[in-house]
């Protein structure tokens, strides 16, 4: 819905589209007042009498009678237009039309076929949702859609992106942490340590973490950055370093990597930070959309037991290879 | 006495006393009375007062003519190397520079504004001499239009890759860019108007009417949207917010396409056609109709770039109703151009000159269909956003653009250099037909990958949940991709048979100069 103009503006708009439109049928008529008729063959067409650059003529034939049709009947076209659609200023148009309105009363009638569809599973508990075939086939659609593009159409995650086959949570794997993931989103904060420890103190507490995951590196670095990790680190990751998911601090003990597990990685989020957002789907899907996709993340590391520990195992060793 | 004689004894004692210059206008036998009816011009004066006659500045002609060719390879060598990245992201080599965004920007910069622009510097500046039978109004400023349009391109192949830009598409040049080029452009009007102003025909040629409307239509386009506030010679914010700057945005984007790359070129198409067929233009009425349509409903026309976006629904539906009104007005030139060569076709079988225009006047026909038709809301709804605009896009750039600036180009640079003809007719005949091949390819395949990405993205499932992901939509089109690369490398290589040609034809001889023609 346009907001609607002052009056003089809304003149002004309709007075110049209309004259505009009128201007070429007037000057249609114009030039077209004493035309002669086309010549007939072997009759020689009439020429304005202008010659330019030695050879540079002008004939003055009619314009085509085709051409003059198809230009009025565009006129006609753009006049009933205006008449039923918005266009002429302030005049909403016979029809009513806008193209809100239209969004809207699609997306009423895609949201009541879409609750129809799924109004036979969608009040179960989200673990027997997980166990629905049905449920799952629409929430792989779903998923498919809008979670891919970050989490990959496997759903294992990129660098950056969540790994969701894995059960290894960043917010914790209940049903009801998985639902609140999606439904507010979440922002992982690891603050720049790099000004506070210095060159020599990010490489210690870098060998010290990777350390944690069984990972070889000099011992006296090792030591030192078990110093630091204490003073610096655990308030969020936990003396143990085994993470904290009120705050999506990662576990840092169980060599699964969110920004890579390399030690210039490693490196890299300490001393830079990182800055992870979930974005909250809710406002964008809606409830029912989003107990779904629950189910469906929840239904992953269900299926974990299968082939997850695989998936994780390669993703891994992708992790040590880069 | 016949007075071409006297001329050319005047022109002979000219040679004498001023050595450098070697006068080689003929009277064309085409037209035996050319002066035969003395008019009080300078030229007559100068017949008459035994003094050398005045000559066409053709210099600046010359180096527009070759720069076009330069540029056009290097922009459309910019466009295969993208076109491949699409297949084969990795070509980017992980080079900031090289990217796809970066890259993209330099490609239309340099195929429309290098390329399209020095081929409408060099034919209209030889078109308003020759139709206004009068020198370029200044030779100094003609020249600052020449190296600062240079200067523009090399600045933008400098600042496109290193990221820097407005980011708004066809105007991604920063501020001080802006400003050199509403200068030279300035510049250029002062050229050409001067020129009109000193014409000896008191009647102003049609091809000039679009020139006209082309250098004034893109001053103020130009100007109005790239006004900017600057915060550091690198980086400006656009004087318009939200909507607005989007509305204004395409309000300019779309005459760059109306007034750069069809009033332009209607221009260049209007002398070119004409001349090549030996006949005189169709219909003067249907000129003065669809000049006037065309230049004012073009104007209207930008909303159509943004349907179904926070632009008010008045606004877009005035850019569709006027949309489809330009249909017609479009296709007068089209009918002109044609009709002008009917009773030519004979020489279509051995004149590829002829050939390329009229594949030019074809492909501006289809493509002027094609974006009316794109403008209609229900099918806008499928096309948008897909490979389908890059397929109308190209029918236009190659089809037409190119193709009428080729054409002329080949009329155009053997009379520059006093050559009878291009060196090689069979390297044009190959030109054409390789040129032709690429622009098919390329059209087709990404129609038919716009048209396929469109249904993909809207096809639903039962549930109401989308069919297939985005990246589904972008494996399927990998195949096309590849067809359209095909096609613009096969464009690319026209493009170098050409420069080839183009080099045989003017290494030898000296350039030609032309003694400014009485009217008659």
């Amino acid at each position: 819905m346009s907001p609607g103009f002052p009056p003089g503006v809304a003149i002004f708009i309709v007075a110049f589209t209309i004259l505009n439109i009128l201007g070429c049928l007037w000057l249609i008529w114009w030039t077209s007042r004493g035309a002669a008729p086309a010549p007939q063959a072997g009759e020689k067409a009439e020429k304005t009498g202008h010659v330019w650059d030695g050879d540079l003529e002008e004939y003055n034939n009619p314009m085509p009678r085709w051409w003059l049709g198809l230009f009025v009947l565009s006129v006609i076209f753009a006049l009933t237009y205006l008449a039923l659609y918005p266009g002429l200023g302030n005049f909403p148009g016979v029809k009513g039309w806008s193209q809100v309105g239209q969004w809207e009363s699609q997306n009423r009638a895609a949201q009541a076929a879409f609750e129809q569809q799924i109004a036979s599973f969608i009040d179960l508990p989200l673990e027997q949702l997980a166990r629905n075939d049905e449920a799952m086939r629409t929430a792989r659609n779903l998923f498919a859609a809008n979670c891919s593009t970050c989490h990959g159409s496997d759903a294992r995650g990129a660098r950056g992106f969540p790994n969701l086959t894995d059960d290894d949570w960043l917010w914790g794997g209940t049903a009801d942490d998985i639902y609140q993931s999606i439904a507010s989103g979440r922002r992982g904060t690891m603050p720049a340590l790099g000004t506070v420890l210095g060159e020599q103190g990010v490489n210690e507490v870098a060998a010290y973490v990777l350390s944690l995951s069984g990972r070889t590196a000099p011992q006296d670095w090792i030591e030192a950055g078990k110093a630091h990790f204490q003073a610096l680190c655990s308030a969020c990751h936990g003396p143990d370093a085994r993470g904290n998911p009120a705050l999506g601090a990662p576990d840092l003990t169980d060599d699964v990597w969110l920004h890579g597990g390399d030690f210039a990685a490693v490196r890299e989020t300490i001393q830079n930070g990182r800055d992870s957002e979930m974005p909250a789907h809710a406002p964008l899907l809606g409830e029912s959309k989003v107990r779904l996709l629950a189910a469906y993340v929840l239904s992953l590391g269900q299926r974990s037991d299968a082939f997850a520990g695989l998936a994780s195992e390669e993703a891994n060793t992708d992790e040590r290879n880069h | 006495m016949r007075l071409h004689s006297v001329l050319a004894r005047m022109c002979s004692r000219g040679i004498r006393k001023y050595g450098a210059v070697r006068a080689r206008y003929v009277p064309r036998p085409r037209s035996p009375t050319v002066f035969e009816i003395p008019m009080s011009t300078s030229n007559a004066h100068a017949l008459a007062a035994g003094t050398p006659p005045v000559q066409y500045n053709d210099k600046v002609v010359r180096q527009f003519a070759i720069m076009t060719v330069v540029w056009g390879i290097v922009g459309m060598s910019v466009g295969v190397f993208i076109a491949a990245q699409l297949l084969w992201p990795s070509l980017n080599f992980d080079i900031p520079w090289l990217t796809f965004s970066r890259l993209r920007p330099l490609h239309t910069n340099a195929v429309i504004f290098a390329f399209g622009g020095c081929a409408l510097f060099a034919t209209s500046y030889f078109v308003v001499q020759r139709t206004c039978h009068a020198r370029l109004f200044s030779d100094r400023l003609a020249a600052f239009t020449f190296w600062g349009w240079q200067a523009v391109i090399v600045l933008a192949i400098i600042t496109l890759p290193l990221g820097i830009t407005q980011s708004k598409e066809y105007a991604e040049l920063e501020w001080p860019i802006d400003v050199l080029i509403a200068i030279v452009w300035i510049a250029y009007g002062v050229v050409f108007f001067g020129t009109i102003a000193r014409r000896a025909m008191r009647h102003i040629y049609v091809a000039n009417w679009f020139f006209a409307a082309y250098i004034i239509a893109v001053a103020v386009l130009h100007i109005f949207n790239n006004l900017a506030i600057p915060v550091s010679l690198t980086k400006s914010y656009s004087l318009y917010a939200g909507v607005v700057d989007a509305m204004v945005q395409w309000w300019y984007g779309h005459n760059a396409v109306g007034f750069f790359l069809t009033a332009g070129f209607l221009g260049m198409m209007y002398y070119f056609v004409p001349k090549q067929a030996g006949r005189p233009v169709y219909s003067y009425r249907l000129s003065i109709v669809h000049f006037w349509a065309l230049i004012s409903i073009y104007m209207w026309a930008g909303p159509h770039h943004l349907h179904y976006t926070t632009l008010p629904d008045w606004a877009q539906s005035l850019g569709m109703v006027f949309s489809l009104i330009l249909l017609a007005p479009s296709w007068g030139g089209m009918i002109n151009g044609l009709m002008t060569l009917s009773g030519a076709w004979h020489k279509l079988r051995t004149d590829p000159i002829l050939k390329f225009l009229v594949v030019s006047l074809s492909f501006y026909g289809m493509s002027t269909f094609e974006g009316p038709m794109m403008a209609i809301k229900t099918v806008n709804a499928l096309s948008h956003y897909t490979d389908w605009t890059i397929g109308h896009v190209h029918s236009g750039a190659l089809g037409w653009v190119a193709f009428i600036t080729i054409g002329s180009l080949y009329a155009l640079i053997p009379r520059l250099y006093g050559r009878p003809g291009m060196w090689s007719v069979r390297l044009m005949e190959a030109h054409f037909w390789i040129a032709t091949l690429g622009i098919v390819l390329y059209v087709t395949s990404m129609w038919i990958a716009g048209v396929m990405q469109g249904l993909m993205w809207r096809a639903t499932n039962a549930d109401g949940t989308l069919t297939y992901t985005f990246v589904e939509s972008l494996a399927a089109t990998y195949p096309y991709y590849a067809v359209r690369l095909l096609g613009g490398a096969l464009f690319l290589i026209g493009m170098l048979l050409m420069a080839w040609n183009v080099w045989q034809t003017v290494r030898e001889p000296k350039p030609a100069t032309a003694a400014v023609a009485v009217p008659t």
